[in-house]
């Protein structure tokens, strides 16, 4: 009921969401998707993603490919950090699928009963790499490095995903990092790095590859400690569930597998 | 005196008067329907937490030496825009005025690209062993590069209202250009001078997006109010509407000061003309 009455307005800031992502989604698909001969499925019309924002790249790629197949389906997507993407859920934002960077994120729409718990597949795996400026100007080399005071570490906070697994890692390492900054994203911890004001970070393995040249990422063996699980569900109440669920199988396929780990994420042990 | 306020109101068309309701409704009904949201039975425990204490206190720390940098360099910016012709000039005003513009996280980056320890500046303090870096002193800086446009604004149309009449019989009198500034051009725009450092107080206290971008973000020594409520948002979003109330309120106050300031402002001017 609640869910109801707050829809319409957050229903306008979706539509705002909406039309501004609609000029993106449009570029960044790999060309010469493989057609799937066979059945002609029974929906079509237009499904609302909302996706993590470390998602950002695979799932444009694959939206362009799930379009490809499904001709007659538009998928619009939206990407934010995971909580972000919560909080408008719950305000009755009409989204359709819900990708999110972590499992306690989704914990809490699962809570909330706005998720169809048995559509619930586990994507992908990231685990946290250290990223250091191309020059490597501290010669950091290995998880200890950060503890020195004399190597200027960012971290994300412990409120956002990425902060929570350096926290993990630190606990069962018992490596003590004292950040000189615990930024508020993955975006801000690489933005100190790629400026050179910081001498290291620990981000995701997606996040360094995603960033290129900008800078280098350096794996740890104890990075395992905090192995970061991405779920993605279909949304309850979805107004085309057919198409959602279609996405969700299409990502957690074999097509969604090979773009997600081009990317660098791992196979989740549950993983189909 | 009544009667003649009662006949200006009367002379504003109906329908202004009900699009200026529409308008004030829509600034002021979001405010309202936040306290909707504020969980008051742990509001003062939510405020009181070490991470909230810690960031309002930095908050008004950096803020309070913002405003008294854009108050020492503003002055002069405003006196030198207001007071003399120069080639260039409104190139100059309009720079200055810029940060008034720009998104917040484009001055953050401009920061860094002068600050920090690759900048321009940054590179020679790193040489005398100077870090801005991740440390306080670069969150008054992006405070402050935000903050000034409103002061240096504000006291310039006050320079040019009052007009030079009393500093030209000072001058006639045999004053020295300082004792000009001092004995007469500062006292009769103190009024504009306080209300444009209530509103860059208020500016610096909100300033969010070059902080984050260029100073990062460290309990007690880098996060501020803005950035503890953006961050709390992420896990207890009741703090972060209880911490939303207190800077809300903070403001007010500050806008009612810059208010009042305004007033006796008018007032003064009525009164010497």
């Amino acid at each position: 009921m609640t869910r109801g009455r707050v829809r319409v307005g957050a229903a306008l800031v979706g539509v705002g969401v909406m039309i501004a992502l609609a000029a993106c989604s449009g570029w960044g698909g790999a060309p010469g998707t493989a057609t799937r001969s066979g059945t002609v499925p029974a929906f079509g019309g237009t499904i609302t993603v909302f996706a993590a924002a470390s998602l950002t790249a695979t799932f444009t790629e694959l939206a362009d490919e799930f379009e490809s197949a499904h001709p007659g389906t538009t998928v619009e997507l939206s990407f934010a950090g995971s909580s972000d993407l919560v909080t408008q859920i719950t305000e009755g934002a009409p989204a359709d699928v819900f990708a999110s960077a972590d499992e306690s994120t989704m914990l809490k729409l699962v809570d909330a009963g706005l998720i169809e718990k048995a559509s619930t597949v586990d994507l992908a795996t990231n685990v946290l790499q250290i990223a250091v400026p191309p020059s490597n100007p501290a010669g950091v080399a290995r998880l200890a490095d950060l503890a020195d005071p004399g190597v200027a570490t960012v971290l994300c906070a412990p409120q956002v995903p990425c902060g929570a697994a350096a926290v993990a890692v630190q606990k069962a390492t018992g490596v003590d990092i004292r950040p000189v900054s615990e930024e508020l994203s993955v975006t801000d911890v690489l933005g100190k790095i790629t400026s050179g004001e910081a001498d290291a970070g620990l981000v995701y393995v997606t996040d360094v590859l995603a960033a290129g040249d900008a800078v280098d990422g350096i794996a740890f063996p104890e990075s395992s400690e905090a192995r970061n699980t991405c779920p993605i569900a279909v949304v309850e109440g979805s107004a085309n569930r057919d198409a959602a669920q279609a996405f969700v199988d299409f990502v957690a396929g074999t097509v969604g597998r090979q773009v997600l780990d081009a990317a660098g994420f791992g196979t989740p042990e549950s993983g189909r | 005196m009544a009667s003649r306020t009662n006949h200006s109101y009367a002379g504003v068309p109906g329908w202004i008067v009900i699009v200026a309701t529409i308008g004030a409704t829509f600034v002021v009904l979001p405010l309202v329907a936040m306290l909707t949201r504020v969980n008051w039975s742990e509001f003062a425990s939510l405020i009181s937490s070490e991470s909230s204490v810690a960031a309002l206190w930095l908050s008004l720390r950096t803020s309070v030496t913002a405003t008294a940098l854009c108050v020492i360099v503003g002055v002069p910016i405003a006196l030198v825009l207001a007071r003399t012709k120069f080639w260039g000039q409104k190139v100059l005003r309009s720079l200055v005025l810029l940060p008034l513009v720009l998104p917040p996280v484009v001055g953050g980056i401009a920061l860094l690209a002068t600050f920090g320890r690759r900048g321009l500046l940054g590179q020679s303090f790193e040489t005398f062993g100077v870090t801005i870096a991740f440390s306080s002193v670069a969150v008054v800086l992006a405070q402050t590069f935000v903050a000034l446009p409103f002061l240096v604004l504000s006291l310039e149309g006050a320079l040019r209202t009052v007009g030079t009449r009393y500093e030209e019989v000072a001058a006639t009198l045999g004053a020295r250009p300082t004792t000009v500034v001092r004995r007469i051009t500062l006292p009769l725009v103190l009024p504009a001078l306080l209300a444009g450092a209530v509103l860059s107080f208020a500016r610096a206290l909100g300033e969010f997006g070059a902080t984050l971008t260029f100073a990062g973000s460290l309990q007690g020594v880098t996060r501020t109010l803005p950035l503890e409520i953006y961050l709390q948002r992420e896990t207890d979003p009741d703090a972060a509407v209880a911490l939303s109330l207190v800077l809300v309120l903070v403001s007010v106050i500050v806008v009612a000061v810059a208010h009042q300031a305004g007033e006796a402002n008018g007032i003064r001017q009525r009164g010497t003309a």
